[in-house]
């Protein structure tokens, strides 16, 4: 049987000068490369580029062309459920950051169904679970039974949870798990460690390896992802590609997907000293779509409405809907502190409406747990 | 002409069969699949609440109209593909099922030794099944031998547009089998279905190319009159392309000229 290296064995410092170099090139043909049917590593990096920029609208309708043929005139809403905001790790981008003073809940395994059936009342049908990090307050038992209770009343159950190992996912697995989201956070070793100031969080090679876990225990969706403002925005994203494209190879029967939330201000966070504009943020779906036509692409309620609305053609095949950021939030009154701010802060329903007036039907279902094993 | 396309028993006058995925709207699709004059649609059974009599897939579909042939899309094993199998006839009726397995998502291939064996059991069952595979004229015959309805060879990937990628291949699937074969997936143009209904295939399945065309409606047409060309041609008898100049001189057989050849 084939032996795979870890991505952390891959991904070293050389690899990282490699990458950095490649992006200061200014000798790229993005027309000839658009001309291609498939790209390599090189040539995402060239989209990347400053010098892509004022090929932008080229690259958007390539994206837009590769977009309709793989996924149609189809968008996936789902919505995340939050599960507990106890966290150890302190990091200093993210509001439930263990210093932090803010109200701090965790609901019991009724109110997990509770919370999940109001969502699935305003039309949701795809769920992604998440939960902070704390061995005592969310510990894997507790989140696996919160997955049992979710099961039922959803087609689709997926969570963004603490990295674990191959044997818990499997058991995850066993409980309904659909597919794990794992961001990287970022790419840069050095930033990683600046941002990451303490608890399990803070190494960097574990975190790496998370995706490959997760495709070893079987389990059918693996989302990465970078946050945008920690550092030099176009590493992060040539990072992001290679690791997708190693897991293209590594993680084969695994749907893979990618985001890229941009920072914003909130309560305890600093302003990012790594802007990505809007344009920016159009030029990175853009390449990431012509790289890999079969990438599924996740958008959050993190940016504004209206350019939420604008991205639906570019490539964008999912959508969170009627989001809330704090625990127990689509039951109850707000009894703790959201993780971040939303730009976006429509019903699934207004959200189903806007990809319908762009000529694109909302997707509320696209799997079936009848299809897993009892 | 009675020119019928029989499958599991029945008899059908379109041999063009419609993908409801990938459409804008349900109302689209429905328009599109009028259009076409399909029989016989397939649908992802993961896309749709069967329970649900207001789902919006189900809505718009003429139950009465068309038969339902669901897929087991999304299925990585044969586990999986008779599990939806079993669900899909236990919420519709029907037992038609388009068996499609592909383990991974990115080209979504057929798994033949999967497909294989979820069709043994699913004939066993009393289903009407019709597998999903690659251009494999092996495969397809295991597959007749075992009971299935007709086999469902890929032109090209699902959703590529290229066209009969595999032409030579198909045409030993067809000359071999003695169920319907329906070329699917990978059809781009009605040009590309009527290219196979010319070599003899007996039926093509179409998504992609109606679905995310700029005017659904049209292309559908535009497929059915592609279909109902080629299989007019393939039924006239399609007269062998010349070969170039006739031969001035015969090296070969002129010693049959020269008097002394017996009569």
């Amino acid at each position: 049987m084939q032996e795979f290296k870890k991505f952390s064995e891959l991904f070293q410092p050389a690899i990282a000068d490699s990458i950095n170099s490649k992006l200061q090139s200014s000798h790229v043909d993005i027309p000839s490369i658009l001309a291609k049917e498939k790209l390599d590593f090189d040539d995402f990096i060239a989209l990347l580029s400053p010098a892509a920029e004022k090929y932008l609208e080229q690259l958007a309708q390539r994206s837009h062309e590769i977009s309709l043929r793989r996924f149609g005139k189809n968008i996936s809403l789902y919505a995340p459920l939050y599960v507990s905001n106890e966290c150890i790790n302190t990091c200093t981008y993210c509001g439930y950051s263990r210093p932090n003073q803010i109200k701090r809940r965790t609901l019991t395994v009724d109110q997990v169904r509770k919370d999940a059936e109001a969502l699935r009342a305003s039309g949701i049908r795809n769920v992604l679970l998440l939960t902070g990090e704390h061995p005592k307050k969310n510990p894997i038992p507790y989140l696996i039974d919160c997955v049992k209770a979710m099961r039922p009343i959803f087609d689709s159950v997926q969570m963004e949870i603490y990295p674990v190992e191959v044997n818990e996912y499997h058991n995850f697995l066993a409980a309904g798990i659909e597919g794990v989201t794992v961001y990287q956070e970022t790419y840069n070793r050095a930033v990683y460690d600046q941002v990451h100031v303490a608890g399990f969080k803070k190494d960097f090679d574990y975190r790496l390896d998370t995706p490959d876990r997760i495709s070893e225990a079987g389990i059918r969706k693996i989302a990465i992802g970078a946050l945008l403002g920690l550092s030099p925005w176009r590493f992060e994203l040539a990072a992001l590609g290679m690791h997708l494209k190693y897991l293209e190879k590594r993680a084969y029967t695994s749907a893979l997907s990618v985001s890229f939330p941009r920072i914003r201000e909130a309560a305890f966070y600093l302003p990012p000293e790594h802007n990505v504009s809007d344009k920016e943020f159009v030029q990175i779906i853009c390449a990431f779509r012509i790289f890999s036509p079969d990438v599924g692409i996740n958008i959050s309620t993190r940016e504004e409405q209206v350019f939420r609305d604008e991205l639906i053609p570019l490539g964008v095949t999912a959508m969170s809907a009627g989001s809330r950021t704090d625990v127990g939030g689509y039951s109850g009154p707000s009894e703790s502190t959201e993780q971040f701010a939303l730009e976006d802060i429509r019903s699934p329903e207004e959200v189903a409406s806007a990809i319908r007036a762009k000529g694109y039907q909302p997707m509320y279902k696209d799997w079936d747990r009848l299809i897993e094993a009892a | 002409m009675n020119d019928q396309l029989k499958i599991g028993g029945r008899d059908f006058a379109s041999r063009l069969m419609l993908g409801t995925g990938k459409f804008a709207t349900p109302e689209l699709m429905a328009n599109a699949l009028e259009a076409s004059g399909c029989e016989i649609v397939t649908i992802a059974m993961r896309r749709v609440d069967l329970s649900d009599p207001k789902d919006d897939f189900l809505k718009y579909l003429n139950v009465d109209k068309f038969t339902f042939m669901p897929n087991t899309s999304g299925a990585r094993d044969a586990a999986e593909a008779i599990r939806i199998a079993k669900a899909c006839r236990a919420a519709t009726g029907s037992d038609w099922i388009k068996v499609e397995i592909h383990p991974e998502p990115r080209y979504l291939l057929p798994d033949p030794i999967e497909t294989l064996e979820a069709c043994t059991q699913l004939v066993k069952d009393g289903f009407t099944v019709l597998p999903y595979i690659n251009g494999d004229p092996v495969l397809a015959r295991r597959l007749e031998d075992v009971g299935c309805a007709a086999v469902m060879p890929l032109a090209a990937p699902i959703g590529s547009n290229k066209g009969l990628t595999v032409k030579e291949m198909i045409a030993i699937i067809i000359e071999q089998s003695s169920i319907p074969v329906v070329v699917d997936a990978g059809l781009g143009s009605p040009a590309h279905a009527a290219e196979c209904l010319e070599m003899g295939a007996d039926c093509v399945l179409v998504n992609t190319a109606i679905a995310v065309a700029n005017d659904p409606v049209l292309m559908a047409r535009a497929f059915k009159q592609g279909v109902e060309a080629g299989r007019s041609a393939y039924l006239a008898g399609i007269a062998a392309p010349t070969k170039g100049e006739a031969i001035a001189s015969s090296p070969l057989t002129s010693f049959l000229e020269n008097g002394n050849a017996r009569v």
